[in-house]
Order: C-alpha cells, then structure tokens, then sequence
C-alpha cells in the first residue's frame, strides 16, 4: 500500500532500539516516557494556544468581524502575548475558599486531556498506548474532569462558581450516557475497543459510510454529546459568562485559570479525534470504491495530515455550532438529553445491532 | 400514535431549524469581503464614513465664501449642553436698515453630545454633521471652533 511509507514504526522501533542497546532496560524506559511526556505537554501547549487563535478568528468570521489583528501579521502571536501575560498574572487565593481544594481542581481538570490524547492516534505507528479496551478508557476518564469541575466550584466558596459547578456536573453526567452509548453503537460494528484496530478496519471505508443510517445518527449524536461535554456553546450554561460570570472559574487567577481553558480547548481536541477515529477513519485516506487513481492521489497525502485534516473539520463544526445557537437553559439541556438523544440513542443501538446480526453493512 | 409522530415531526423541524441558523453564519463565514471591522489607521485615506455618521457640526460654504446662516440663534437654544453659541452683530444694508448678522458662530466641540439637535432645528440648513471623527487635540482651545469662515457672508435668498 502507498501510504505504508508514512509509517512512523521503523522511527520508533529504531529509537528504541538504539535505546535498548546502550542503556539498561529501565533507564530505556524512563527516557521513553520523558520523550513521550514532553512531546504530549509540548502538542498540548501548542496545539492549545492555536486552538484559542482559531476560535477566535471564526469567531470573528462568523460575526462579520476580522478577529485579532494587531500582534504579529493576521494576529498569530495574539494567544501567546495572551499567554505570557497570564504567566505572568499573580494568584489570588480568596479568604475562605477551601485551599487545598481549590489548588486540586485545577490539576484535575488538566490531567484528563493528558491521559486520553494518550490513546489517540495521530498517524501509523503514532500511539503512545494501545490497550485493547481504548474507547473504554477514553470514556472512563474523561468522566474525571468534571469531579475538577465540581471541586472547583464548591471549592471557590462563590454562588455563582457553586451554580456553574453543579450545572456543569448535571450536563455532564447526562451528556457523558449520550457520548458512551454512540460509542457502544460504533462499538457493535467494529466488534472490537482496540483502537489502532478501529482505524485498520476502516482501510476500505470510514465507519461513517460503511455503518451507513445507524453510524450516520450516531455521529450526530457524538457530535451534539461531545460539544456538551467539553461545557462549549450552546451548552456552555456551566461559565455562563452573562448570568454566571465564567462559572466554576470565576475565583481562579494567572496560570491556574489557563489550566481550566486550555483543558477546554485540549477537550475540544479530543471530542473531534474520538470522532475522527471512530467515525471517519482516523488517519486512513479517503477512498472511493475501486477508482484505482483517485484512492493512489489520496495515499499520496501522509496520515498526519489526513488526521488533523479531518479533526479540523469536526473543530470547525463544532466552532460552527457554538457561534449560531443560542445558549440552552438548564431543563432544555436535560430535555434534550432524556427525551431526545437518549431514547434515539438506545434505538439507534438496536437498529446497528440488528444491522450487523443481518450483514447489512458494507 | 400521533404523539410519536408528533414527537418525530418535532424532531425533523428542530434539526431543519437549526440549519437554517447555520446557513446565515455560514453566509457570513464565507463572504469575508463584507466584514465590517475597519482598519483603521492604514486604511486612513481609502476610509468613507457612513451618512448618518455625526462626527461633528460643521457649516458648509460654497465656492463665494457664502453660507446659510442667519445669526437666528435657534440651534443655540436647542442644544442641550449649550455647546453652541452664537455672537451677532448689527449692520446697516443698502437700504438704510439696521439688520441682524452673524459674526462668530462658536462650536464647542468638546462639550458636544451629537445629538444632532441643532441640524433638526436649523430653519435655513445652515449646520449639517460632518463625516471627520479624528478630535484629539493637544490643547482645549482647539476644540472650540468658529463655524462661519472669516470674511464669510449670508447666501442670497436665504429666509430670515
């Protein structure tokens, strides 16, 4: 296959084997995860700070506004002037908040993305882990972000940071059902929770076309779900900045209220690769049917640049989705949530389940 | 039964919604050259306010050095904040009568509103808002301007 040359397995197996040959096994490990850590804390600042530039030049675009303009040509160094100044921020800790939660909650939330982007594949051979129960795990810990969230807001000794904190615990624990059961469905016809094997079934179509109806509605669902997830317009009724003045992060200052928006961001980012993999093929090119010349132009594009092509598309939708709608009120959500998505949701699960017992899928 | 029709219509006509809201931002998305954010100070020369925009009170004159105002004192009692005033004198004209003039029409810029007051009132048209927003000024005297160019006189025909 031609997009085998963009494999990075002999890049990784060649470091590791220059590793293994002139230091002890153990020292072999400890650098490959200090080489693993820095490479993730450095993507994630990064790719965190680009995030926040783009948002707002969609933002902007989407409001018939230019976005930043002023600090480097098109505004690019915006975010990091942002980010500087925010280093730079004194941290207050108010009188009677609870310190030790208070100073937790912050690292709570920002350790989330860290432990999911782990799972996730960039690009052949790019996967720091591969457990067999991947789309389990990213479920299971992206739950932890929203004990920070409750801790943050509990902890700020501030109504409006306990209202935004208890909203933000209600949405997502509902909307956490909706994102786990669309997986389940993409999950019964995969027939497998291994990731990189997720991604290699899709070789010959994205799970989009190949589950058809039922995948189609389960990536909506996903969508909806995950943007509630990671507390964006219109679910952003957890910061609320008109009635609730940001929310659970209202208290916190300097580096500790970057931590809760890059995580946001960070989340974004992960919400779209989970959809990316599941539903349209990870770094897998796009190929149509048997068109020979079509599919080798489209093998010729390298994974990494068709993985972040398609995790931009699912930004850009979900950017989309928070700049027309109107913010939800908090039964809305939860109507939303019980009465629509989830019963949709359980059918949806039915009708995938029959549609594989029957080989109805391609 | 029809409530779960009704509860499927429901549905299609939320997601139709929703996607009409999402066909005017995406207009907007992608039609940049409508932005209406201005950059200001490099497009300073190509930069065409809008008509309506009120940048301060101004009296034209045309190429006779010749202007509407009568010294009639109308737009210094309606203003609200007493940012105009208005210095007439007496002449006397060909026929022997003793006639009343303008000699300073005073516009404090400064203590302005742009509330456009002035222009409403004006029986003879004399003052319209002009386009020109650049008003910072090293010093106060410079924002207290006299409307009516030296040596200026009434417009023929202008109704007293």
């Amino acid at each position: 296959m031609a997009f085998e040359k963009y494999d990075f397995t002999p890049l990784t197996q060649a470091i590791h084997k220059a590793l293994i040959e002139n230091v002890s096994p153990l020292l072999t490990l400890i650098i490959e995860w200090t080489i693993i850590g820095v490479l993730f804390l450095l993507f994630i600042a990064v790719f965190g700070l680009l995030l926040v530039y783009v948002e707002r030049k969609v933002c902007a675009a989407f409001q018939q506004r230019l976005g930043p303009m002023r600090v480097g040509p098109w505004g690019l160094l915006q975010t990091i002037a942002d980010f500087v100044k925010l280093l730079m921020k004194e941290l207050i800790t108010p009188k009677s908040v609870d310190k030790f939660l208070y100073n937790l909650a912050p690292f709570i939330v920002i350790i989330v993305p860290f432990l999911t982007i782990s799972v996730i594949p960039f690009a052949p051979g790019l996967q720091a882990l591969d457990f067999d129960i991947g789309i389990f795990f990213v479920t299971a810990v992206s739950s932890v972000g929203v004990i920070g969230v409750l801790l943050a807001g509990w902890a700020s000794n501030n109504k409006y940071s306990l209202i935004g904190g208890m909203r933000s615990g209600a949405q997502i624990v509902s909307y956490e059902l909706s994102v786990g059961m669309s997986l389940i469905t993409m999950v019964i016809l995969a027939g497998t929770m291994q990731i990189s094997e997720i991604v290699e079934m899709q070789r010959g179509g994205w799970f989009l076309f190949k589950g058809h109806i039922p995948a189609v509605i389960a990536f909506f669902i996903f969508v909806i779900a995950g943007t509630a997830e990671t507390n964006r317009g219109p679910f952003d009724l957890a910061e609320a900045e008109s009635e609730l003045t940001a929310g659970f992060h209202t208290e916190y200052s300097g580096i500790k209220f970057a931590f809760f928006f890059l995580a946001e961001y960070i989340n974004l980012f992960i919400v779209s690769a989970m959809a990316t993999i599941v539903f349209l093929g990870g770094w897998m090119p796009f190929h149509f049917g048997d068109w020979a010349g079509f599919n080798n132009v489209m093998d010729f594009i390298p994974g990494l640049i068709w993985f972040f092509m398609k995790v931009f598309g699912i930004i850009f939708l979900i950017m989309w989705f928070k700049w027309t709608f109107p913010r939800l009120r908090i039964d809305q959500i939860l109507t939303l949530e019980w009465k629509y998505l989830l019963p949709i949701n359980l059918f949806n699960i039915l009708l995938m389940a029959t549609m594989v017992l029957l080989g109805w899928h391609w | 039964m029809k409530s779960t029709f009704n509860y499927i219509a429901e549905i299609f006509k939320a997601i139709w919604s929703l996607l009409t809201g999402m066909k005017v931002t995406a207009k907007y998305f992608f039609t940049p050259w409508n932005n209406v954010t201005q950059q200001y100070p490099e497009n300073r020369d190509t930069l065409v306010m809008f008509d309506r925009f009120r940048g301060e009170v101004i009296m034209p004159h045309d190429e006779k050095n010749e202007h509407k105002c009568t010294g009639c004192g109308i737009c210094e009692i309606n203003c609200p904040n007493g940012s105009i005033e208005i210095i007439s004198k007496s002449i006397v004209n060909e026929e022997g009568k003793k006639k009343r003039i303008i000699d300073q029409h005073i516009y404090h810029l400064a203590m302005c509103t742009f509330c456009n007051l002035c222009i409403k009132s004006c029986p003879s048209d004399a003052i319209v808002m002009g386009q020109n927003f650049e008003h910072a000024y090293w010093d106060r005297v410079s924002m207290t301007k006299v409307l009516n160019r030296p040596g200026s006189k009434i417009m023929e025909g202008v109704k007293e």
